[in-house]
């Protein structure tokens, strides 16, 4: 372990642990109510969902539009263990939440065998597909009450929970990607072909990063059932995946902080817009298209990494 | 009715639902095989064909002149959109074109549900024409019209693709940009007259569509949208052919799965044919596999 490693270890490890103290005492004192605490819950969970889907969009370079539906089997499996057993919470969640995601797990799987022949736009195909078949079957199962809603989940997701598990989703992906399991993943994204030549088992490596996702959106999906108390299939429509998928574009494929930024962003700027909620979709519709926009312009890049070097070298010399 | 006449009655409407498919998903494939961008607001261009012919019939102007103006604003209002917001992006990766895509969407969705509100409106129908019997079964005047413009339509384009032109200069600009240009042909301009194409084709849906089903509201378009995509996924995406006999068989299997198997499970079983022929084709029914240089 080098120095310089070990430096930025111990700087994440006490940015993670501050910032869980600060913003615990807050919900304790009250500074944070109970509608701003459950904006900062649905935070932690669409890091989650974000980190999980950049593995896949971001790391391994394919086109994903089915995490809604992981995430959807996610919840329902772990929401049908909670209450059919009555044990006590601290022994129940964890294990749903661990039941909801191999659930993800193993549909994330059977996705993927389909998925490894194809590529790019009927790769997204496939997927979307996927998505669209767990909420259809879903809405016909009346075990879990259909297109009436799934009713009476115990409300477990607490803000201790929520953010230890978004924090072990961002170690978890870190260290995959560090390994050389996620070199492996991004030679497949940067030339499938070349990473085939050098020896590298593309179809495994698919495999893993499929999974990898498909096993996170269902602990996130578990958490979002444990805090909204109430599921329906059309929460996890295309739509669901689309908004998971537009985090990981606008944070950056490829690049677990700027999900982590950009997951909080678009969570919170949807909440404050609420004020003016006929305007609300057409706002972040502009936003979206704006940033895009933005991202290519030349112009708008240059003045933007000339803006980032000043302040580098500012930074620098104040060191 | 015997079992003759209603499987007869659902190839009737499997073929009705399948024409409006195919003209929305020429519009998919138009565009795909041109610019090599899933166009996620096309589906959103039905919708816009819809409103504007409706808000032309409300004011009182015969059908063929509500066609017209919202043939004309629909391919406007595609032109405008690749200039805008698709043109900048040229260079850029798929995903950012596809997430500009949704963005468009949304915007056209949204804002027609603050001009419209969001309550579906009822659509005057305007085709009158007798209902066609044949034996038993009676066909609706909105069927066979949809059916006979659907296709007609669809021989005119291949006719405008193949023989003129502009189709030429259309095949190939999707066959390699850089040579294209390199022999002349306007590059943008055939860009956007791809996309004016597949827009007036979109509010051609749309006017058969709102006669077909009435009522009309903002998000109507998104459904056929995705459906006629997955069509042109299914006939190969980028080719002409291909999406017309895509929808044409999507059209049919929904209809079948419906009527003979459970209404309730279509969507599932709907997309699990796609996934398996898929998975056994991967380029699509009339899909060239290219393939991929080292």
């Amino acid at each position: 372990m080098n120095k310089e490693f070990r430096k930025q270890l111990t700087i994440d490890l006490a940015t993670v642990v501050i910032g869980y103290l600060v913003l615990g005492l807050l919900i304790r004192s009250g500074v944070i109510n109970a509608y701003s605490k459950g904006i900062l819950l649905m935070v932690c969970i669409n890091v989650i969902l974000t980190v999980s889907l950049n593995i896949t969009s971001g790391f391994l370079g394919e086109l994903a539009l089915g995490h809604a539906g992981f995430m959807a089997i996610g919840a329902y499996v772990s929401a049908l263990f909670t209450k059919s057993l009555n044990l006590i919470p601290l022994v129940e969640f964890p294990v749903a939440i661990l039941l909801g995601g191999i659930a993800a797990l193993i549909a994330g799987y059977i996705v993927s065998i389909p998925a490894l022949r194809l590529r790019g736009d009927y790769l997204a195909i496939i997927t979307l597909a996927a998505g669209e078949i767990i909420r259809n079957l879903l809405k016909n199962l009346d075990i879990v009450g259909g297109t009436k809603g799934y009713t009476g989940i115990p409300n477990y997701t607490s803000f201790t929970w929520a953010y230890l598990i978004a924090v072990i989703c961002i170690l978890a992906s870190k260290s995959l990607i560090a390994s050389r399991h996620g070199r492996a993943i991004i030679s497949i994204r940067e030339d499938e072909i070349a990473a085939e030549a050098s020896g590298i088992d593309t179809n495994r490596y698919k495999i893993i990063g499929f999974v990898f996702s498909a096993f996170f959106a269902g602990v996130g999906g578990a958490l979002y059932a444990h805090y909204l108390r109430f599921l329906q299939p059309g929460i996890f429509t295309l739509d669901k995946s689309i908004e998971i998928l537009v985090m990981v574009v606008l944070g950056g494929m490829g690049s677990i902080r700027g999900s982590v930024i950009s997951a909080t962003i678009l969570t919170v700027l949807p909440e404050l817009l609420r004020g003016f909620s006929d305007y609300r979709m057409l706002v972040y519709s502009l936003v979206l298209i704006l940033m895009m926009l933005a991202k290519h312009n030349d112009q708008l890049r240059a003045l933007f990494d000339k803006a980032l070097s000043s302040f580098r070298r500012k930074e620098a010399a104040h060191e | 009715m015997s079992g003759a006449n209603l499987f007869f009655l659902q190839l009737i409407n499997g073929l009705n639902i399948g024409s409006i498919y195919a003209l929305i998903a020429l519009g998919y494939t138009m565009v795909y095989g041109i610019a090599k961008l899933i166009n996620f607001a096309h589906g959103d261009i039905i919708m816009v064909g819809a409103y504007i012919s409706l808000l032309c019939l409300n004011a009182g102007l015969p059908w063929y002149l509500a066609c017209i103006l919202s043939i004309l604003v629909c391919s406007l209002f595609g032109i405008v959109m690749e200039k805008l917001a698709y043109k900048p992006l040229r260079k850029a990766s798929r995903i950012s074109l596809l997430i500009t895509a949704i963005g468009v969407s949304y915007l056209l969705e949204n804002s027609f549900q603050l001009i419209f509100s969001a309550n579906p409106k009822p659509y005057p129908g305007f085709i009158d024409l007798p209902t066609l019997k044949i034996g038993a079964v009676s066909i609706s005047a909105n069927y066979y019209v949809t059916f006979i413009v659907s296709v007609a339509l669809m021989i005119i384009l291949n006719l405008f693709v193949q023989k003129t032109n502009m189709g030429k200069a259309m095949r190939a600009v999707s066959e390699d940009e850089g040579a294209a240009r390199l022999m002349g042909i306007n590059v943008d301009n055939t860009i956007s007259l791809t996309f004016a194409i597949g827009s007036a084709l979109a509010a051609i849906a749309g006017i058969l569509y709102s006669n077909c089903y009435s009522p009309i509201n903002p998000t109507m378009g998104s459904l056929p949208g995705i459906k006629a995509f997955i069509a042109a996924v299914l006939g190969g995406i980028g080719s002409i052919p291909g999406a017309v006999l895509g929808a044409f068989i999507l059209g049919m299997i929904e209809t079948m799965v419906k009527a003979y198997i459970s209404s309730q499970l279509l969507d599932s079983i709907v997309f699990a044919i796609l996934i398996l022929m898929l998975a056994l084709k991967p380029a699509g029914i009339l899909g060239k596999s290219v393939k991929e240089k080292v």
